[in-house]
């Protein structure tokens, strides 16, 4: 399978009044033709700032990429001008947000600002426009398309907004399509049903996904790898059966930890991971996770491990290994 | 190695800062703002300090044979139509376009928010009278009816003696007139927030422990709304100066003897080509008194601006 | 759509009701409108009486307030005190369009008067509000566009000066550089007084260059206050996320602010300016005055320094009555661009 996209040690800052944020810091992954990666951590950790980036959608000031290459087919984007990058989004790599209620435009109809696309970018006429929206908003689910396309977003529930969003996406049959958190805004129940419309639309229409999110259970349904990120590091990148049932970092385990479980006994307490959020001003010289980290040990104050072969196409930024307790 | 026990956690939460200190730092930073609060300061003492350096009856000379002289090393601000030292009439002129302004404003904030709280906390019938009746406030334009009750009331009131200095009856009818009729606008922010603050469980939980409505409105629910009431008390100093400027310059405004920088400017504009300096000064003056409180309105609202005040610093 | 008119509709009329009371019950307490009347007619204590009788002052105020409205056409007013009604009142009220005579031009009805400085006013404020509008709208895109430039500081320091200034200090300080200071320098220079110079006649040339300070004097106050609004309106805007959906979408700068942006933004500001636009009439009362220019609110303020009572409040009525439509019409407008109100 070719390399779709390629991200090589991507940095991001941003220059706030309280200091640098060092939001992104040297992330590379590669998203495969057909294949959706999985992008896990918590809030603040980078995870939309990485494909913000790719999209070039950070503003820049007082956000800045600071080095690295984004490679799409052979293309560096990050050198790429304002026309071509234009070009680019929302045709050959789309997005889609959390929020639907308010990343849709509330004074136009869904139908205009899904043509939008259409018009701008495959230069179809009104009435074009109009067939292939339909087209799109049955695609996604939405009944009685023709009557909806003159609705407003008000008009829908979050669910509906979403798949709205999803439609608007997929209008200029995109190569990626890049989801951040769809259906964190969303309930439980919707959230299954907009996974299942994004796994039957990629099998239908062959294209690769990033979907973001902090919740495992939706990366275990849909991703087929996963990068796990913290402080703008990645700390953990595997298959998806292997971040499960083979976690190599001590970030990675937490997590899964914590997560409620079926089968867990009665008064079990969940386990949560102590510390807070880390503080992307000031760096430590060691590992970012190590405030946290129940297996830290002195090195890990001091050199910030990179990440290393932990597998098969398994790697993870450790010194420690979780199961022997020995150096890696 | 089996787990160890959680490392103790580095402490790397700083104290939050009070309102007070927050609001005041964030102030700080608008240099504009600033600025507007030294002019201010510096035009309180010019107005209030310049007392001691020109008598009110000095101001009240009159002296046809030097009338209309432009400035010089005796009348530094030159003289009027009358032959009256415009420096030291801005002097007296400044302390009643000042006071005017603070005292309407005190006016306006007291109405405003009293009828802003009932409507809004009480709701209903209540609220539905208050509100048509602001509506109807609101859709009488300001200006010409400033005019009308400035005209109707200006002579009714016999001249006041203060301080053992008199003042023309009108400055207490102007004041009360642009109070008056400058309160609509506060009256419907507070009605808002105290529309959406009545629903909070905190006004819940007084109710539960048996506070009475008027605590509840002044001790619970307004607190809660200083912010918008704090910047729209600032920025009517600033209109109710201008509006006194507007109807004592028409005339029928404050009376004469009295001064104000507004109604030094009555008839400036027949003598415009001969004597500038009839304009400039008491003009200049209010411009640069409305600019620093308009200044510092701005600073205040940002600083205060509850949306930002929510974000982690 | 149409429900929402006719609601709003219904509302407007108590209002108006309400302001009429409230602008009635200010005049009559003005004075006694006799004081103003000079003249040989009214020495004697017996035709004071009479024509206080003919005028409807003896009655109580709310029968006062009735004839103001509908007219006394429709009673007998008691002339000679003999307890018996034995002429018809001659007013025919206000909803009838009777104002008054006014009690200083004897002879003319107060909507006479009005009527003939209407049109003046109206020359005066239509293109004054067509500038102000553009204006605001250019210089508050460009200012929230350019944020933090040196073109937006440049622009917001200026709005900052020029609205706390007042009308007349702009007016007197622009009539003394372009037309008093300018003469002085040889340059060509702008008239300051009155709609066209005499001797020349009304001429559209004259007229417009009467214009120009007029409309200047106004315009800085008012483009200075409205693009502060555009400009904070559009950064609100351009910080939404579905401004971020867009720029998703591939669509370019331009797109994106004149086919998102700019409809989110002008909401609000369109209801600004709607309520605004009635007190630009009364706004000219002062501009009016410096300039010498002969329109409605030099009239106001003319006649209310000699207590003309009809020609006040036949002013102060029609200009509330066009805030009440203007109101009701920006409210509309609001309910036709923003569809979450139209659908409620």
């Amino acid at each position: 399978m070719d390399a779709l996209l390629e991200v090589k040690d991507l940095k991001v800052q941003f220059n706030t009044l309280e200091g640098v944020v060092h939001a992104v810091n040297g992330v590379s992954f590669v998203v495969e033709e057909g294949k959706t990666l999985g992008i896990v951590g918590e809030s603040g950790c980078g995870k939309s700032v990485t494909v913000l980036s790719v999209m070039r959608l950070i503003a820049e000031p007082p956000g800045k990429i600071t080095s690295g290459e984004i490679l799409f087919e052979g293309n560096d984007l990050l050198k790429l001008d304002k026309t071509s990058m234009q070009d680019l989004r929302g045709q050959k790599i789309a997005m889609v947000f959390q929020d639907p209620m308010t990343s849709l435009n509330p004074v136009l109809t869904i139908g205009k600002q899904i043509s939008e696309a259409l018009i701008v970018h495959k230069h179809m006429n009104n009435k074009e426009a109009f067939n292939r929206t339909i087209e799109l908003l049955d695609l996604v689910g939405i009944p009685q398309s023709k009557e909806r396309f003159n609705d407003f977003p008000h008009q829908f529930s979050g669910g509906m907004r979403q798949r709205v969003m999803i439609a608007m996406a997929l209008s200029c049959n995109p190569s990626i399509l890049i989801a951040d958190e769809p259906t964190t805004a969303l309930d439980v129940t919707i959230q299954a049903q907009i996974v299942e419309l994004t796994k039957n639309l990629q099998t239908k229409v062959g294209m690769s996904v990033i979907w973001i999110t902090h919740d495992l259970g939706v990366v275990a349904e849909i991703a087929d790898r996963v990068i796990v990120m913290y402080a703008g590091y990645i700390v953990e990148e595997a298959d998806v059966f292997n971040i499960f049932e083979n976690p190599v970092h001590p970030y990675t385990l937490s997590l899964l930890k914590s997560l409620p479980r079926v089968d867990s006994r009665r008064y079990e307490r969940l386990e949560i991971i102590p510390g807070s959020p880390p503080d992307c001003i000031h760096m430590p010289a060691g590992c970012p996770f190590m405030p946290r980290c129940g297996y830290a040990i002195e090195r890990c104050k001091v050199e910030n491990p990179r990440l290393v072969n932990v597998g098969e196409a398994h790697m993870a930024a450790c010194w420690v290994d979780v199961k022997t307790g020995r150096l890696d | 190695m089996t787990q160890t026990d959680a490392p103790a956690i580095p402490e790397i939460e700083k104290p939050p800062l009070l309102l007070g200190q927050l609001v005041f730092l964030r102030f700080k930073r608008h240099k504009l703002a600033v600025a507007g609060v030294f002019i201010l300061i510096l035009l309180v003492f010019y107005a209030v300090g310049g007392t001691f350096f020109k008598s009110e009856d000095y101001s009240l000379v009159t002296d046809s044979s030097i009338r209309l002289t432009s400035p010089s090393s005796i009348h530094y601000f030159g003289t009027d139509a009358v032959g009256r030292d415009i420096l030291a009439r801005t002097i007296y002129g400044g302390q009643i376009s000042l006071l005017i302004g603070l005292i309407a404003m005190v006016l306006e904030v007291i109405v405003g928010v009293l009828i802003g709280a009932i409507a809004g906390y009480y709701g209903g019938v209540l609220d539905s009278i208050l509100m048509r009746f602001t509506e109807a406030m609101l859709n009488i334009p300001q200006i010409p009816l400033l005019l009308v009750l400035g005209k109707m009331l200006s002579d009714k009131i016999q001249p006041i003696h203060l301080f053992g200095r008199e003042f023309s009856g009108s400055v207490i009818v102007i004041i009360a007139v642009i109070g008056l009729t400058s309160w609509m606008g506060l009256a419907r922010v507070v009605r808002a927030n105290f529309l959406s603050l009545r629903e909070q469980e905190f006004v819940t939980a007084a109710r539960c422990t048996g506070t009475n409505n008027l605590s509840i409105i002044f001790e619970h629910i307004l607190p809660n709304t200083m912010a918008p009431i704090i910047v729209s008390a600032t920025l009517s100093v600033a209109n109710a100066i201008i509006s006194e400027a507007y109807v004592s310059f028409l005339g029928v405004g404050v009376m004469p003897p009295t001064a104000t920088w507004g109604n030094m400017l009555n008839g400036a504009y027949n003598y415009i080509e001969t004597a500038p300096w009839l304009w400039i000064f008491p003009g200049g003056l209010i411009v640069l008194t409305v600019l620093s409180i308009n200044f510092i309105g701005d600073g205040l609202r940002d600083a205060l601006d509850p949306r930002a005040l929510t974000q982690a610093e | 759509m149409g429900r929402y008119i006719i609601r709003r509709l219904l509302q407007a009329i108590p209002l108006l009701l309400i302001i009429s009371i409230l602008i009635f019950i200010l005049l009559q307490s003005s004075g006694d409108p006799l004081a103003s009347m000079g003249g040989k007619h009214v020495t004697r204590p017996e035709d004071r009486e009479r024509l206080a009788r003919i005028m409807g002052l003896d009655q109580p105020i709310y029968i006062q307030y009735i004839y103001w409205l509908v007219g006394n056409d429709w009673v007998k007013i008691d002339t000679n005190k003999d307890g018996i009604p034995d002429t018809f009142g001659s007013r025919k009220g206000v909803l009838r369009g009777d104002f008054g005579d006014s009690l200083v031009d004897r002879g003319k009805s107060a909507l006479e008067l009005i009527r003939e400085r209407l049109p003046n006013t109206l020359i005066l404020m239509i293109p004054a509000e067509i500038i102000i509008l553009l204006s605001s709208l250019l210089v508050g895109i460009i200012s929230a566009l350019r944020q933090y430039s040196l073109t937006d500081q440049v622009i917001t320091a200026g709005s900052f000066i020029g609205y706390s200034m007042p009308i007349f200090f702009i007016a007197l300080a622009s009539m003394y550089i372009f037309a008093v200071n300018f003469r002085k320098w040889g340059l060509p220079y702008l008239p300051t007084v009155g709609m066209f110079d005499p001797k020349i006649g009304k001429t559209t040339e004259q007229v417009l260059i009467h214009m120009v300070l007029p409309i200047f004097s106004m315009s800085v106050v008012s483009i200075s206050g409205y693009s502060r609004f555009v400009r904070s309106q559009m950064l609100e805007v351009i910080s939404q996320d579905y401004i971020r959906t867009a720029y998703a979408k591939g669509l370019s700068e331009r797109m994106v602010l004149f086919g998102h942006a700019l409809k989110n933004a002008a909401i609000p500001f369109v209801t600004l300016v709607g309520i605004d636009i009635p007190f630009l009439l009364g706004g000219a009362v002062i501009t009016e005055t410096i300039f010498g220019w002969p329109g409605m609110g030099r009239l106001f303020i003319d006649h209310l320094t000699r207590f003309d009572t009809p020609v006040v409040m036949g002013i102060l009525m029609l200009i509330s009555l066009a805030v009440v439509i203007c109101q009701l019409l920006t409210d509309i407008v609001y309910g036709w661009l923003d569809p979450r109100i139209r659908y409620n």
